[in-house]
Order: structure tokens, then sequence, then C-alpha cells
């Protein structure tokens, strides 16, 4: 999922301020999702690095509610923000999750939802009529370039884990 | 040192750990090294990454049950640990190991009083190019044990040829580890050494063992649906049976399956089908039919804690009940019950040969526990059950599919066979066959099905019957086993006890149960049911002496031997 | 085994036994009955080499009519128990008998899997759109208005499409009769029987107890306007659409039968153990 998914129109500052409290909001609550398959299949590890992202994103997602002020973007996002894909950008792809994931595998689904991200508001930016969209959807684009940098960090801190990361010596365990 | 009879070893770990597999290499080194064992497993909710123990029981004698407390207890790591409950219940003699970065270790633990001792496993397991921390707790559970390095070495490079060369080197130099860390370890229990003895040995799971049993009986054919505790019978049978000439089809549900087979057996194959309580409800009018049709055909049952889906991954006794009463109307049947992991093959084979024999349903009820349990053993004697059905030859016309004939088995046409054609039936029926509402042909026909099963001779394999004494321990299933070692403990405390474990459920056999329980003047019964409904089947079939008493609880706990010899201890003083 | 000549002697009344049905007189079941055994007789087919398998229903009941081996088993479940013993018995000719309300509805599931699994063997159903052995409860076939004492006033619901349902579960021959033409029947169970893999042939058989207006059947039936095709998309389009009477062989599949590979030893059950060994 490299590619930007088509996004909502953006018209005004409230439209922006909206969809991108929204991008947040919609990862806080993936990872948190991913934190607790990870807890349910005793990965306390990865449970945790979720748990992290999903605070961090949380920041986020309260930063801009702060300076929406008056707006109501919970409200507004409810109407408008909204991907032909079903998934908004800052999404980690829930079908790419593995009970033995490692922390690398973690941050490279943060780091593909922090360039989507990016991708996206390049592209309001870029294509903004009203100079204050414009100029506001500019500083997401910086926000989100320091977000793919600090991923990017993080991820020097972690080896590639080898082939056999999923090598489980034991038997899947038949249930029902 | 104290030697002890046995040893028990538990591995803990969550997804990926490999604390199952652990278990089984050890259980394969000790097997190898000429000790018994049994190995249980048990896990979380989860189809992968739930927390899971293996428990594995050694000793110098065959080991049909689970001990109390585990001696041994290795954490890989520990967590929700706390939820494997008493499965991983220590003593104060016992030692615990624990990985530091592993989590805290079940709070039951430190209120045990056991010694706990930390290892880095995971730490020292990235010391080794490839190195897992499973393969450390294999060794140092194998040092502390006093195997020879050797024998568990060989064991396992065996085991993981096929993985490659990396994989074995690494497992090699984690076991070194294990045994090395062993050495500064202080266990103070002693397996005594094994008996040496030239007799085969056989690593096998219960569910194997009936599997084989089946086939040696004669059965070629098995129609299934999958459900656990019983899709190991399935999975070892399929492959198998291709190579004796047989096949196995997965039916759409268990209302086909147990028509396929019936479909099979009517055509000559003798067949089979495995399920757990709830395929055995749905098959159960079906089982009426093969009565009344007279078509020889098994069902495996191992059963799981019910009713409805109820516990799937965990063992109980109740279904007795729907097993030996299950059907509509008089429809009497054969069931059986295996007593040990090694009885499975006995007991199913013997029930393919009753089966074959007296045209009838043959239901075997296993259980999870000896179903799923992994067994190192002697390899169990050949016996001469093989499958023979009584057939039609030259026949007189009007050929009679169901004649009253003596003893009750009357020949049975194959299809394909001239001058021989009948239908099927399971409406009451003439002899021919033909469907009647006559009050006389029903009288007869049911005449004929319950004297067939109950003039035949079933000798001395109908029951275990065991040690001497007035107070007997009435049980059946996979209970024997433990029912066995808390009379030899009793033995030990110069108590005489009995032991009475019917093999055979149905048909009943009063006289033989009355010689054997001649004398006893207590009858302590002990089912994995709450129901009691091994107690109140006693009660109905037999006559047991004024002084009985039920030691009965429902799955998922298994009655352990201490409680049994306690009730005993217990009854005796009052 | 039978010579060629003996099983040319073979003549439509070898087939059928001395048990006396029990049907209504009038009931389309006697005329299947009789296809039944001129298509034996026709195929040549040794009545011992037969075997006829039917669950619960009047229907049902056809197995002890003929001289063949038979089985009537519990309601429901006959094609499972045939698909047990052809796998086992492939020298054997299955012929499956059974209703609408025994093969639609309590059998439903063993429909579709039968059809999916192509098993070689004939499934014949006598459709007469109503439960007779019970006194007239309205089937899976039953139009939504019949009246019935279960369902005054009638079901409201729309009847299963049993020839539709075979074709995309995967029949591999799909046709339909009319009880009242026992010749035309014949020809077609003939071809049905030779067909391999599972050939479904549902057979419109008045019930003159229940359903008295399904005398008029007889002038409702007529031939298929187009000969059997072998494309299953177009065979369904046109069972969709048809008046329900178009009688004739409608599909013929060429899917490969399900016959596993069976009756081959290659160990010696000692060699069975090595799994085992230590």
């Amino acid at each position: 999922m490299s590619k930007t998914p088509g996004g909502p129109k953006i018209s005004t500052l409230a439209d922006l301020l909206a969809v991108a409290y929204q991008i947040e909001a919609d990862a806080v609550e993936r990872y948190e999702l991913l934190a607790s398959q990870m807890e349910t299949h005793n990965n306390p590890e990865l449970a945790a690095t979720f748990r992290d992202l999903a605070r961090a994103e949380a920041v986020h997602r309260d930063e801009i509610k702060r300076l929406a002020g008056d707006i109501d973007v919970v409200a507004h996002a409810r109407d408008m923000a909204k991907w032909n894909t079903g998934e908004s950008p800052e999404q980690a792809d829930i079908g790419a999750a593995h009970y033995m994931m490692t922390p690398w595998h973690a941050l490279q689904l943060a780091l593909g939802g922090e360039q989507r991200a990016l991708a996206y508001f390049k592209s309001v930016a870029e294509t903004a009529k009203d100079s204050a969209v414009k100029k506001m959807a500019e500083e997401f684009v910086e926000e989100e370039a320091e977000h793919v940098n600090l991923v990017h960090r993080l991820l020097r801190k972690h080896r590639r884990p080898p082939e056999s990361w999923s090598d489980d010596p034991d038997p899947p365990v038949a249930q029902e | 040192m104290a030697n002890s009879r046995s040893i028990s070893v538990a591995f803990v770990g969550s997804g990926g750990a490999g604390a199952l597999t652990t278990g089984t290499f050890l259980l394969e080194a000790a097997g190898a090294g000429g000790w018994y064992g049994l190995l249980t497993r048990t896990v979380g909710a989860q189809i992968r990454g739930g927390e899971a123990v293996s428990v594995v029981r050694l000793a110098a004698a065959p080991v049909e049950c689970m001990a109390e407390k585990i001696d041994l207890l290795i954490g890989i790591d520990w967590h929700n640990a706390q939820r494997l409950g008493e499965e991983i219940a220590v003593g104060s003699q016992s030692l615990v190991i624990g990985d530091p970065r592993g989590g805290d270790p079940p709070s039951n633990i430190a209120a045990s009083g056991a010694r706990v001792a930390q290892v880095p496993l995971k730490d020292m397991a990235k010391t080794i190019p490839e190195g897992r921390p499973n393969m450390i707790a294999l060794g140092i559970a194998a040092g502390l044990l006093g195997f020879p390095r050797d024998v568990v070495a060989k064991s396992i490079e065996q085991r993981l040829a096929e993985k490659g060369a990396a994989a074995v080197e690494a497992s090699r130099a984690a076991l070194a580890l294990g045994f090395d860390t062993a050495t500064s370890l202080d266990f103070p229990f002693r397996l005594p050494p094994p008996v040496q003895s030239t007799a085969r040995r056989w690593l096998v799971s219960g569910n194997e063992a009936t599997a084989l049993g089946a086939i040696r009986g004669g059965i070629r054919f098995a129609a299934a649906y999958p459900i656990t505790p019983a899709t190991e019978v399935l999975e070892w049978l399929a492959p198998n049976l291709t190579k004796v000439g047989g096949v196995l089809l997965q039916a759409e549900d268990e209302l086909a399956a147990i028509n396929m087979i019936i479909g099979a057996s009517f055509g000559g194959t003798p067949a089979m089908t495995a399920t757990s309580g709830p395929g055995l409800s749905l098959m159960v009018e079906s089982l009426g039919l093969a009565t009344a049709a007279e078509i020889p055909i098994v069902i495996v049952d191992v059963m799981r804690a019910g009713p409805s889906t109820g516990i799937p991954t965990k063992s109980e006794q109740a279904d007795l009940n729907i097993a030996v009463y299950g059907c509509h109307g008089d429809a009497p049947h054969l069931v059986l019950a295996p007593q040990s992991v090694a009885d499975c093959l006995f007991t199913t084979q013997w029930a393919t040969y009753l089966a074959e024999a007296l045209q009838s349903p043959a239901i075997v009820l296993s259980d999870q526990f000896i179903g799923q349990a992994r067994a190192a053993i002697e390899r169990p004697a050949d016996v001469a059950f093989i499958g023979q059905r009584l057939k039609a030859s030259a026949v007189e016309q009007p050929y009679k599919r169901y004649a009253l004939v003596g003893g009750g088995v009357s020949p049975m046409a194959i299809p394909g066979m001239r001058g021989a054609q009948y239908t099927a039936e399971g409406l009451t029926h003439t002899e021919r066959g033909i469907p009647t509402g006559g009050a006389a042909d029903h009288q007869n026909q049911l005449n004929k099905r319950r004297h067939k099963l109950d003039a035949f001779n079933y000798g001395d394999h109908w029951a275990t019957v065991e040690g001497s004494g007035d107070l007997a321990v009435v049980t059946w299933g996979s209970l024997t086993g433990a029912a066995r070692e808390a009379i030899g403990r009793l033995r030990d405390d110069g108590i005489d006890a009995a032991l009475i474990a019917p093999r055979l459920l149905a048909p009943v056999q009063p006289d033989r149960f009355a010689a054997v329980l001649a004398g006893k003047e207590r009858v302590l019964v002990v089912e994995q049911t709450h129901g009691a409904q091994f107690y109140h089947y006693l009660r109905a079939h037999y006559d047991l002496p004024a002084n009985v008493r039920v030691l009965n609880r429902p799955g998922p706990s298994p009655i352990r031997p201490n409680e049994i010899h306690r009730a005993i201890t217990e009854w005796r003083k009052q | 085994m039978m010579s060629a000549d003996a099983q040319l002697a073979c003549k439509p009344a070898d087939y059928k036994s001395d048990v006396k049905p029990i049907w209504c007189p009038g009931c389309g079941d006697y005329h299947v009955l009789m296809s039944f055994t001129r298509a034996f007789a026709e195929l040549g087919l040794p009545p011992e080499k037969i075997a006829i398998i039917s669950g619960i229903g009047c229907s049902s009941r056809i197995p002890a009519y003929t001289n063949c081996y038979g089985f009537h088993g519990v309601h429901g479940r006959a094609l499972a128990l045939a698909a047990g013993l052809k796998i086992t018995r492939p020298d054997l000719t299955v012929v499956v008998a059974s209703g609408d309300g025994d093969g639609y509805s309590i059998g439903g599931n063993h429909f579709l899997h039968a059809c999916r699994r192509n098993i070689d063997m004939t499934y014949v159903v006598m459709d007469n759109r109503i439960y007779g052995m019970t006194k007239g409860q309205p089937s899976p076939t039953t139009e939504p208005e019949f009246d019935t004492a279960l369902s005054p006033g009638g079901t409201g619901l729309r009847p299963f499409h049993p020839l539709v349902i075979a074709l995309a579960s995967g029949a591999n021959f799909v046709a339909r009769c009319f009880s009242g033409a026992p010749n035309e029947t014949a020809s077609i169970l003939v071809d049905a029987i030779r067909h391999p893999g599972f050939s479904f042939v549902e057979i419109l058989s008045p019930c003159v107890t229940f359903r008295p207006d399904e005398k008029d059947w007889k002038t409702l039936v007529h031939p298929a306007p187009v000969a059997a095709t072998s494309d299953p998309a177009r065979a369904a389009r046109r069972i969709m659409t048809d008046d329900g009477f178009n009688i004739g062989i409608l599909y013929r599949g060429d899917r490969k039968p399900y016959q596993p590979r069976f009756g081959q030893a290659c160990a010696d059950l000692a060699e069975l153990e090595k799994d085992f060994e230590l």
C-alpha cells in the first residue's frame, strides 16, 4: 500500500483540519487494535510498541483538535473525511500483522502510514486554491516529513530480523 | 539425592517459544534412553501464539497418568502463564527456572515455596547463531534429569535433520549450553536408571494408536468431519489407509460421515469414523439405523467436555450416557473404552473385530486426555483380533438377510453376490428384510439383535481386574491409570484394594461383574463427569454392595491419584 | 460373471421383486419403478451388480420393489450412504432414489456436496411437490400459494430450483422427466447411468392423493425444444427461464468423476508402525 489513497476534496481550512484530525484518530484506533491483538497473542514487546505509536498519534490528534479551535472537527470529519479505499493514510494494514512480528515490522507499518499521509498532504498543498489552506497543508507536509524522519531514526535501532523470524517450533493448535 | 518413582517436567512459554515441541523432544530423548513417559499439552484459546505448557512425566516404569505436581518447571517466558492454573502446580521441593526477561512467574509459584532460579535463556540464546531459548531449556532439563548428553543430542539431530545443518548445529550448541547450565543448578530428584530391555519402543499418541488399531482390526474405509480432539485420528488414517489399499473421505458433516461408512460397510468394506461429542450427537439417528440394519461400523468418540460445544480441548467422560443409551428405540450396540494410550490400539482393534463379528455398530469411547497425550511405551503385543464377518455363501431362496438363527448373527450377503439381493432396512422388518408393522416380527428382530450381543463370549478383555482386598475402585477409560497408581500407593501404605475397570461398557456383563465383585464390601466409583453417569450406569445394571461412594468431577481437571488415595484413606478411617 | 448373452436376456420383469408396493393407485412412482426396470434391462446390468439406495418417503420405498441390492436408510442421507458404497465398490452401479422432501429439505446439504463431489452415480428425485407419507405438508418445491394444514393459505415461499442448484453445485448430467412417459424416462435413465460422474434426474411424479391437481401435468409437459448442452451457463439460463415442464436431458458435462485411488495395498501392516518406533 505505497500509493496514496484517493482522499477527500479539501476546499476550506475546516475541511483540512477535519481530515487531518481524522487521519490521526484513525491511526490511534488502528494501533490500539494491533496492540490488543499482540496482547492476546502473547507478544508483549509488540503490544508495547503499538501502544507507544498509538500514544504518539493521540498527541497529534489532540493538537489538531486544539488548533481547530471552534471548528467541530469531529462532526465535520464524520461528514466528509472519507477515503475511497475505506482506509485513511495512517491506518496500518491489519492484514500485515503476525503474532511473532518484531518492532522492526511495526516500524515498517508506521513508516508506510507516515509516507502515505505525507503524500496526501503534499497533493493537498499542491492543488489548494485557497492560500490559507495551502499554508496549513504545507505545515502538515513539514510535520509528516518530520514523522517520516523520526521513524527512519527509530528503525536504525532495529536490525531487520532474519528470514526465520516467523518460525514457530510449535504446531498450530486445534481449538474446536 | 532421592530417587523418585517419577519426575514431572513442564515447559511454559507463549507462541513461538517452542514450549510444546520442547516437551516432545524431552519425551523422545527419555524414550530413546529407555525410560517411559507421558506428555500432555495445554494451550490458550488461540490457534497460534497462545500461552502453552507441555508436561512430561517420566519414570523407569510405564506412566499412565499425570502427577499432582511439577518437579521441574521451566518458563521460557511467563506471559499469561497464570491462566495455565493447576497444570503448572509446583511443590516446596520443586525447582522453577525462569528468564528474568520473560516476565514474572505466576503468583501461585511464589506461594508454593518452590525454589526459583533465574536463567537468562533469551540472552544465552543470542550468543549462538540461530540459537533458540527452548533448546537451552531442553538441555537444562535433560542435564538435571541426568540424561546422557549423546542420547539427547542424537535424538534431536534426527528430529531436526530435515531443517538443515545450521539448525542442527544451533540446537547442538544450545543443548550443550543448557547441559552446562544444569551443572550449576541444584535439583533434588533423580530418575531411577532405565530397566534394560530389548523390547521395541514406541512414541505414540492415543489418537494415533486408535487409528492403527482400527487398521489392524481390518478397517479400510473412513469418513469423517474434522473435530477437536479427534482430528489426529483422521490425520493419521488418511495417508496410512491409502498405504493398505483403503481410503478416507472427508464428509460434509457428521450425518454424512456415518452414512458413508454405513454404505461402505454394506458393500463389504469394514469402515469407521472418528468424532467427538457434538459429532456423535449428530450421528445418533444413523447409529440406530446401523443397529437395526445390522451393519458393522466403528465410531470413535474422543470425548471432550460438554454439553454443546463445551470445552473442545479438554477431557471429560460425560458421553457415557449418549454412547450407551443415545438411540431412540431399543437399540443395543457395542460400547468400549480404552484405558491408556497403548490400550487405544488394543481396544479399537478389538472393537473392530467385535463390530464385524456381531454385525453391530461399536462405539469406542476414548477421550481428549489419552487421545492427545503422547507416550513413550513398549510396543504393545500383537493380538489376533482381525474382523471376520459372517458372509452369505450358497443361499436358500428366498435369501433371509435377517434370519432368526441361533446366536443371532445371520449371514450377510454382499452386493455383487448373485441370488442374495436384499434391501437393508431401518424399518421393522421380516427375516427377508421386508418392512412390517407386525408385533411378532418386531419382537423377533429385537430379540435377535439383543441376543447376538448378549450370547457372545467376550473373554477376559471385558475388564481390567487387579489387586485384592475388600475395597474396590471401580472406574473406566482414561482414569484407569490414575486409579491403578492410587492403589499402588495404598499398597505402599500396607493397604490392599482392587481395581475394576470395564473395557466393555455395553453390552453389560452382570455375571462377570458379580464374580469380580464377590467379597467386596466397599466400592469407590471414580469418574470424570458432573452427573455421576458411570455410577448411575453401574447402579442400573449391576448389584453393588451397600457401601458405595462416588468420586466424581467434571472436566477439565483430571482426577489425580492422590485424590483417589485420599478418598480411600479417609473412608477407611471412618 | 454373467455371459454377454445372459445379460442381454434380462427382461424388465427380472428386476422386479415379489414385494407389493404400498403406493396409492395412480401414484407416479409406479411408473418410475417401471422406468427403472426398463432402463436396467436395456443396460443389461445383472441385478446383483446394482444397488439402489434411498432415504425416507414414498419414493424411498422403491429399492425393495426391485430385485437389486438396496438400502432403505434414514431420512435425507441416502446420497451420503451411496457415496460410501460407490467409493469402496466402484464395480457396482449405484442409483439413489429420493423425493422432494427427503432430497431437497432434510437432505439438502448432501445434495450440494454430492453434486460437487461428482461420484459416478445416478440420483433420481421423484418430485411431487408434497410430503406424502406424513399426509400433505409443503415441501421445498411446493408452490407458494398451495394450501396445507401446516401452511394455511400457502407458505408464501419461493420454491427451490433443484436443477439449477445441481448445475451450480457441479452435477455432471441434469435431466427432467415425467413419470407418465415411462419409456422416455427409461431412456433418459439409461443415458444418466452411462454418463460418468454424478447424474441428476428429476422426475415429475404426481401425488394423486394430496395433489390431485398434478393430474394436469400430463397436459403441461413437453419435450425440451433444444438438445442438451455441455455449457452449464447456457443450461442454467434455459432451466431458469423454462416453464418447469420441459422434459429431456438439459445438460451433459464432462467433469472427471471423483474416484479416489483405492484397492492397491502397497504396505504391509508392520510398515505402518515405523511412524512410532523410537
